[in-house]
């Protein structure tokens, strides 16, 4: 299968604390992969590493931009830039812009492939007017593919809690990404939510070709989407595989239910 | 309605007002009969007072609370009256007219003090859009505004003095160096949020005002610049009468040109990401906003105001010197933010106009002016934490595929 992203001996250190260590993983075109593993497991620490909010301590993070057949490393990118290069990320503890409409969270999303200046912002120039139009409509055909056009001038702090978790997933696909990283988009959803998520996060791949890593810990939505899964625990990859293999793998059994002796 | 637990807290705060006011307002020592005056009459008073005041405070909360209560429940949210006019063109309309001409024949229905006075709050209110910029839209804490402010002056006095340079082709030069300024103080500050950045900006505000009193050479110290000119209409030197008649209009003119400029760039990109970056920082970079550009952007573009209003402020007053531009300047700009409401047009020029004029009509009681100030603070971030006329956002229709502008 021909890969997006490949990550190799992903290392990071927090001070003493080896969050990461030599963790390997690879996503493929139009795939739902799925990294599970304990509370504290380094799971959020990966996303971060990748998205580049942390610099990693060693490894390579690759990326496989369609229509290049090169490879670009981008660990060490500046955030931003990692969302200009086509990766997009949703956060564990929601970080929606509150005080900002729903339309506005989403257009924000728009801001890195828009050009607008501060000079095209003050004469409102014709091609500056047809972005800006474009922008707006865009970003609530993705409202309306998520399910939020009802809410387009709500703040986005009123919301449900539901429905905030899947602005933050209309965001993140504002930005064009052709990977997906969602931080347990599940947490918190009742069971509803969650099929909705479930069919939701599917059309994403299906209909937009877009590629998604997710880290969630209820094991019914994972073994539903994924097509493969990841298990880390104490910053170490322990098992890869189907979701068949990983639900027999004795050492993941083990991590989980160690977990819970321990809790 | 008057429940004995509300009678109970008041009497509680009334006493101790009279505690904590006793030793000011009833003891009074008298060094000349070597006696000492027991003022209970005032002790008295300030009971009667703090209690009064303390049933008013807590009616309001309650009924502050009931409201929030009730907009909870039905759902609809109160529109706040600056938005409903704006959204009814019948009155917007006739009334944007009416300010219009009451602003156009200002000097020559009040006097000469009236119109000074006028000017100093429209300086005012440039200096609070500028900083809304960096407060109110990008969420930066700047305590050192008042810097740009002194750059824009001491721009016009120096070039003026070394150079002749006229206020029309200073005007520009005072805002350009203000963007540098705001520019240079961006860089060091890349890094930093909230009470961090509010005390290194204070400290830059600051050195730029030891700088100009201390390097004689440069800036002539302490005694600063006089005889700086009014600015001459087309070519020709007006008397101090029609020369303040003519600042006023340019203020006029640029607070116009100020508005119009930051209402543009409140709903474009660059303005969302300012908003963004307020609201978060790190959901703002990782949804591919370059945090750094951003940032010297709103520092920069708020500088510039300030240097505009410098420059107009040492034409006006013919006069610079340090003293002007203490940090006590960055703070009423502040309040005036804060008072009008954060990002929002309409507020902060209701904030300028509410600080500035009522200071000035309201000399009489000049030595409470800083008492009524902070409780005028207090009440309005506890009553209307969003400001005098909060901030509204742009919303938008969608009927198929049409889409219009409603506020
Ligand atoms: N900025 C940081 N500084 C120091 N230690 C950190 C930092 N971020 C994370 N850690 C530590 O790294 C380890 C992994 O944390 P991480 O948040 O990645 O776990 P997780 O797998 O996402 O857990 P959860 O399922 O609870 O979200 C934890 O021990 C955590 O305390
Ligand atoms: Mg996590």
């Amino acid at each position: 299968m021909e890969p997006v992203l490949k990550v190799q001996d992903l290392g990071m250190n927090f001070g003493g604390l080896r969050a990461l260590d030599a963790v390997d993983l690879d996503v493929g075109k139009n795939e739902i992969v799925a990294l599970i593993g304990p509370n504290g497991a380094g799971k959020t620490t990966f996303f971060n590493c990748i998205t580049g909010i942390y610099p990693p301590t060693e490894g390579d993070v690759l990326i496989f931009p369609q229509g290049k057949d090169r490879p670009k490393r981008i660990n060490g990118l500046k955030p931003n830039k990692v969302t200009e290069k086509g990766l997009a990320r949703t956060f564990q503890n929601i970080r929606l812009f509150p005080n900002m409409t729903v339309l506005e969270n989403v257009m924000i999303g728009r801001h890195c492939r828009m050009r607008a200046g501060v000079l095209g912002a003050v004469l409102r120039g014709r091609s500056t007017m047809r972005e800006e139009k474009a922008a707006v409509m865009d970003s609530y055909a993705i409202l309306e593919k998520i399910g939020l056009d009802p809410f387009v001038n709500e703040f986005a702090k009123n919301l449900p809690y539901g429905a905030q978790r899947r602005l933050e997933i209309a965001r993140a696909m504002a930005t064009e990404p052709f990977l997906l990283l969602l931080d347990e988009p599940a947490a918190g959803m009742n069971p509803n939510e969650t099929r909705d998520l479930d069919k939701l996060i599917k059309r994403i791949r299906d209909e937009e070709g877009i590629s998604i890593l997710l880290i969630e810990h209820d094991m019914k939505l994972v073994m539903s989407l994924s097509d493969r899964i990841f298990v880390v625990d104490y910053g170490k990859k322990i098992a890869q595989g189907t979701p068949e293999e990983i639900r027999n793998n004795p050492a993941v059994i083990k991590a989980y239910l160690g977990e819970e002796t321990d809790a | 309605m008057i429940t004995f637990d509300q009678i109970k807290k008041a009497v509680l705060v009334s006493v101790w007002f009279m505690f904590l006011t006793f030793p000011i307002m009833v003891i009074r020592v008298n060094p000349v009969e070597r006696i000492v005056e027991w003022r209970w009459r005032n002790m008295l008073l300030i009971g009667v007072g703090s209690f009064i005041l303390s049933f008013v405070w807590h009616y309001f909360i309650r009924r502050k609370e009931l409201g929030t209560q009730k907009a909870e429940v039905g759902g609809e949210e109160t529109i706040p009256l600056a938005q409903r006019i704006l959204e009814k063109k019948a009155i917007y309309r006739p009334t944007l007219a009416v300010l219009g001409i009451c602003a156009l024949v200002f000097p020559f229905i009040f006097s000469l003090y009236q119109t000074n006075i006028m000017v100093t709050a429209l300086i005012y209110v440039m200096l609070g859009l500028g900083l809304n910029i960096v407060v109110g839209l990008a969420g930066l804490l700047d305590l050192g505004y008042v810097a740009f402010y002194a750059v824009g002056a001491y721009a016009y006095a120096l070039l003026n003095y070394h150079f002749g340079l006229s206020f029309w082709m200073v005007l520009p030069i005072g805002a350009a160096l203000g963007a540098t300024f705001g520019i240079l103080l961006g860089f060091p500050v890349l890094r930093l949020r909230g009470d961090y950045l509010a005390i290194v900006t204070l400290g830059f505000g600051e050195i730029i005002r030891i700088i100009l009193e201390n390097w004689n050479e440069f800036s002539f110290g302490p005694s600063g610049i006089a005889n700086i000119p009014r600015p001459s209409l087309l070519g020709i030197d007006l008397s101090v009468h029609a020369a303040t008649i003519y600042i006023y209009y340019i203020m006029i003119g640029l607070c116009l040109f100020t508005i119009f400029v930051v209402n543009r760039l409140q709903d474009s990109r660059i303005g969302r990401a300012w908003i963004a970056l307020r609201e978060d920082e790190t959901a703002c970079q990782a949804m591919g906003i370059d945090k750094a550009k951003t940032k010297l952007t709103a520092f920069a573009l708020g500088a510039t105001w300030a240097g505009m209003s410098g420059v107009v402020f040492a034409a006006k007053t013919t006069f610079v010197n340090p003293a002007s531009f203490t940090i006590w300047e960055s703070i009423i700009i502040l309040c005036i933010v804060v008072l009008g409401g954060m990002g929002s047009i309409l507020g902060v020029i209701a904030g300028a106009l509410v600080l500035i004029l009522m200071p000035e009509y309201l000399r009489a009681f000049s030595e409470f002016r800083m008492l009524a100030f902070g409780v005028l603070l207090v009440v309005m971030m506890v009553f209307r934490p969003g400001g005098l006329i909060p901030n509204v956002r742009r919303t938008y229709k969608f009927e198929g595929v049409t889409e219009t502008k409603k506020g």
